[in-house]
């Protein structure tokens, strides 16, 4: 095998940590993995980005091709986002369509991506009306240890980053960057018992009871938020929580 | 139980399909003949015992053998048995014959129930790799407090080190009761914090197995840890 | 396979008998592997081979689903061959094609030859190649990888099985075909073969070729194997390399571009 300690550990065991305030990979409750980027990962895309957060690594690519627009936008380019946790990535994992979990992410990320205008839309049109760009954000969990919704939104934005328009291999003139305008940043916590924690693993993923992405641009506005779980969350914890995400989304973004 | 060779051999890593022996030998654990050559079956570290050539896996699930002391987990409960995985690739049945207790037809939920871990032998597997469980062994039971860690199985070796020298040292250091399944799964019981120092230090063995040096710097470990808290 | 006509003045092969990329007919494109690449995985290998990037990844063996699929005297290798969406310069859409399946389907074969799958009845080897990127010859890129990541997880096998395919373009039989070449030659021969018992476990053939000219090509395609198979023992020895000054754990990526934070 090639993983490290794999510890089984039973619910009360990390909650005994967590009251004595530790974690059981001795982060700080607040305290985000390790992160690495790498634009440009995959050279058939217009766009991409390998992201490993922690034992976490995704990989999200951007195609782009020529179509219709929706007729209560005929001026801007489309934008849809689709994710695959595809089996390779996590024992939990199965073939198949996008289940519910990979819905949710892409949604959720794909929110976070057009309520924060991360793209110009307006700046993929080609003819009103008739041509504009379509751009798929395609997200690929490679390896899978928690927290895929803020992996996947850090690779989305990178990859947006460090894209470009193929307009040349479509014969509709020069390359130009992907209109970037904004940078959404997501930021995941979970909730054990009373403790909040930031980045969560697949194993405290996996004994939370409530979770919570918050999505800040560069300006600390809110874009998105999406709460999961079957668990509950209070104002004041959420309210700490819009806090953290806009002080850690600050300096994610700072190194993407 | 591997420690074949010495601290000055290099290890040699072998890959399936590498030739061991010329003629002369028989195939050991790990690797398989074939026109009367010994071939590696499995990636590990060749070894070598008298007219015996085999490997020792560096990776691989956990093969149930006849007299293994294993950790199960149950995860389902029928009228007159148990189902409990093992971590091999299919469930097995623990009859309600196999455990020291007088358990009534569908009472069974009364003494374990689905999560328990519990330590047991297993006393039987057939051509179709079908698994007999036993709890009626003294010293076997179910597994209450501490926690359970999971290591590949191929790592179990070092852990428990040879004639159990190193399981000896994480006891000794931590004061933690340690019972290690041949499956991979081990039980820790004690505070906490020696829970924790454990761990540790089990999370090093397995990332270093392979390597030589290995008894100085778990001890190495157990010492700065023990010196951080005085 | 193509056999369409090339674009003006483009050749596949030079007076000199250079290729596009400055190659011979009997050269690789080159090869990187690395095995032990995943975290969750038993096993893994993630493989650079020209403009391709596979990884491949196996769990197992465990219970086999779906269930009706078990076999009581021994586990089934069962292979998912898969292209990311962005692996393409026309975005493919996800999900299994029929190209994928049948891919799936002789990978699976393939592998099976080599696995001791009598130790392990009822069992399944869960075995998944994602291409990253795709240049040509990824089925003969995931094959090497899946061999790799078998090894990996410790799956009981005889051997290790390489892969590679042998081409014709311009009338010329040559090795290891890149991505114009595929589109533009004339035949595409791709094969999974054991050095160790000279065993060929895949063959493929399309396009239209002489007995000759495929006995040339065929015994490129072996000679090449053998070279392979070099580079897959290698990757997995290094896996174990004792080597304390050097950081543990797979790198996190291969290629020059990293900017690790």
């Amino acid at each position: 095998m090639s993983k490290d300690v794999v510890a089984y550990m039973k619910k009360d065991y990390i909650e005994k940590l967590l009251a004595k305030g530790e974690r059981v990979d001795g982060r700080r409750f607040d305290e985000m993995r390790p992160l690495s980027v790498e634009k440009g990962y995959v050279g058939s895309a217009e766009g991409s980005a390998r992201v490993t957060l922690g034992n976490t690594s995704v990989l999200v690519g951007i195609k782009m091709i020529m179509g219709q627009p929706f007729s209560d936008t005929p001026n801007k380019g489309v934008l849809t986002t689709n994710a695959e946790l595809i089996p390779l990535a996590n024992e939990d994992f199965e073939s198949g369509p996008p289940g519910r979990k990979a819905i949710e992410v892409a949604r959720v990320v794909d929110r976070g991506i057009r309520e924060g205008q991360a793209v110009d839309l307006e700046k993929l049109c080609i003819v009103p009306e008739k041509e504009v760009w379509i751009m798929f954000v395609d997200i690929h969990a490679l390896d899978y240890d928690g927290n895929l919704f803020d992996a996947a939104n850090i690779g989305a934005v990178a990859a947006l980053k460090s894209g470009t328009v193929p307009m040349k291999r479509a014969g509709k003139g020069e390359d130009y960057p992907i209109p970037l305008m904004h940078e959404p940043i997501s930021v995941t916590a979970v909730k054990i018992g009373k403790h909040i924690l930031v980045d969560p693993t697949y194993e405290e993923e996996r004994v939370a009871d409530a979770r919570l992405t918050i999505a800040t641009n560069e300006a600390g506005r809110l874009c998105a938020m999406q709460k999961g779980g079957e668990g509950s969350f209070v104002v004041d914890e959420v309210l700490q929580l819009v806090e953290n995400s806009k002080r850690l989304g600050a300096e994610i973004r700072s190194r993407i | 139980m591997r420690e074949n060779d010495s601290k000055e051999n290099p290890r040699e890593i072998v890959v399936p399909g590498d030739l061991l022996a010329e003629s002369g030998m028989k195939a050991g654990p790990g690797a398989f003949s074939e026109g009367g050559r010994i071939y590696a079956g499995q990636m590990g570290i060749k070894s070598v015992r008298q007219n015996m050539v085999g490997v020792v896996p560096l990776a691989g699930q956990y093969i149930p053998v006849r007299g293994d002391q294993v950790i199960g987990k149950i995860v389902d409960l029928g009228a007159s048995n148990w189902l409990v995985d093992i971590r091999s690739p299919y469930p097995s049945p623990l009859h309600v014959n196999e455990v020291p207790w007088r358990v009534e037809f569908g009472e069974t939920s009364r003494f374990m129930t689905v999560g328990d871990m519990v330590s047991l032998k297993v006393v039987g597997v057939d051509e179709l790799m079908k698994v007999q469980l036993s709890m009626k062994e003294n010293g076997l039971r179910k597994l209450a407090g501490g926690m359970v860690l999971e290591i590949a199985p191929s790592k179990v070796p070092r852990v428990i080190g040879r004639d159990g020298s190193m399981i000896q040292i994480l006891k000794n250091a931590t004061g933690c009761r340690i019972y290690v399944g041949q499956n991979g799964r081990i039980w820790i019981d004690g505070d906490l914090e020696s829970i924790q120092r454990t761990v540790e230090a089990i999370s090093l063995i397995e990332a270093e197995a392979h390597n030589t040096g290995l008894t100085e710097k778990i001890k190495h470990l157990l010492d700065r840890n023990s010196n951080k808290g005085a | 396979m193509g056999g369409t006509p090339l674009p003006e003045g483009i050749k596949l092969i030079d007076e000199k008998g250079l290729r596009m990329d400055g190659r011979r007919p009997d050269e690789l494109r080159p090869l990187k592997i690395e095995a032990g690449v995943l975290k969750r995985a038993d096993g893994s290998a993630y493989l650079e081979w020209g403009d391709n990037k596979v990884l491949a990844a196996v769990y197992g063996p465990r219970e086999c689903h779906p269930r009706h699929m078990q076999d009581p005297t021994r586990a089934l290798v069962q292979c998912n061959y898969n292209m990311a969406s962005f692996s393409v310069d026309d975005r493919k859409r996800p999900g299994p094609d029929r190209r994928s399946q049948e891919i799936s389907k002789i990978i699976s074969e393939a592998l099976t030859h080599v696995v001791f799958t009598e130790y392990f009845p009822r069992a399944s080897v869960d075995v998944y190649i994602e291409v990253l990127q795709a240049s040509a010859g990824t089925r003969c890129a995931g094959l090497t990888a899946a061999s790799v990541a078998l090894a990996d997880a410790g799956i009981p096998m005889r051997d290790l099985i390489a892969s590679c395919a042998a081409g014709k373009i311009d009338d010329v039989v040559v090795l290891d075909l890149m991505k114009e070449e595929d589109n533009f030659g004339s035949a595409d021969i791709p094969i999974g073969y054991v050095p160790r018992t000279d065993e060929i476990v895949l063959l493929q053939m399309d396009g239209d070729l002489t007995a000759d000219e495929f006995k040339k090509g065929l015994g490129m395609a072996v000679d090449a194997c053998k070279r392979i198979h070099e580079v897959q023992r290698d990757a997995l020895k290094r896996r174990y390399a004792v080597d304390d000054a050097a950081p543990k754990g797979p790198s996190p990526a291969l290629d020059g571009t990293k900017e690790v934070q």
